[in-house]
């Protein structure tokens, strides 16, 4: 099953509609409640990322029976150094992502446990890719 | 506790979830950092925050967190409400301060989670 959400700069009213909508798939589709909130919780910070820190992009999920992989690919800026964002406590989030609660530089590092695999491919002035998967079952 | 029994503790209005008053909650987690809120993992506490936006409704969706308190006067609007119904949410609105909601709750016996 392949799905597929546009993100959109700056549109926090509508950040984590796709989550929400691939929680609603995954629940369907009767998988264990606590990989869908491992999965969910792993989305999602990564789409408030695209929408807070980006200028929006596209989120696509493959599911098939063993495993779920997510996209978020973003149309950049792009992040300049990985490993530092990949740190807790390390954000350049504005103080309208701080006021929504978000920006604590803990994102990345909050995906990183939720997933079996992360992969997060950036190249400045062109965007990033964060790719995660989840296995199912 | 009883739902019915926190919103009497605090003073609050229920203003989604009327009907799941009967049910019972025993454990709670406050901030306003919805990140924070986010590392719960398989806990699933009632959420006390000052945060009231559309994000709190998001983040607790995702978190299979459906009791949400609102402390320091904060009110939901209706576009919240709303997505909180299709959730099955109950929110409260709480005049108190996070600090003497916290404080209330856990001399009612209600525990943290860490």
């Amino acid at each position: 099953m392949h799905l597929e959400y546009t993100v959109i700069e700056g549109d926090f009213v509508n950040a984590g509609s796709a989550s929400s909508s691939i929680k609603k798939t995954l629940k369907q589709l009767n998988v264990n409640p606590s990989i869908v909130k491992r999965v969910v919780v792993a989305l999602y910070e990564a789409e408030v990322n695209a929408i807070a820190h980006a200028y929006g992009g596209v989120v696509t999920a493959d599911i098939d029976a063993g495993k779920i992989l997510l996209r978020v690919i973003d149309k950049g800026p792009g992040i300049p150094d990985i490993e530092w964002a990949m740190q807790e406590g390390h954000s350049t989030a504005s103080p309208e992502v701080r006021n929504m609660g978000f920006g604590a530089g803990m994102g990345l590092p909050n995906i990183k446990k939720n997933v079996d695999r992360l992969n997060v491919q950036s190249t400045v002035g062109v965007g990033t890719t964060v790719e995660m998967e989840v296995n199912l079952s | 506790m009883k739902l019915s029994e926190i919103a009497k503790l605090l003073n609050a209005k229920v203003v989604c979830g009327q009907d799941r008053l009967d049910e019972e909650q025993d454990k709670a987690f406050a901030s306003d950092l919805m990140s924070d809120i986010l590392t719960l993992g398989d806990n699933f506490p009632m959420i006390v925050t000052g945060l009231c936006t559309m994000q709190t409704i998001r983040t607790c969706e995702m978190g299979n967190l459906d009791i949400v308190v609102f402390v320091r006067k904060k009110k939901p609007t209706e576009e919240m409400i709303e997505l909180a119904e299709d959730e099955g949410m109950v929110l409260m609105e709480c005049d108190y301060s996070m600090f003497k909601a916290c404080g209330l709750l856990w001399e009612a016996g209600i525990k943290p989670i860490y």
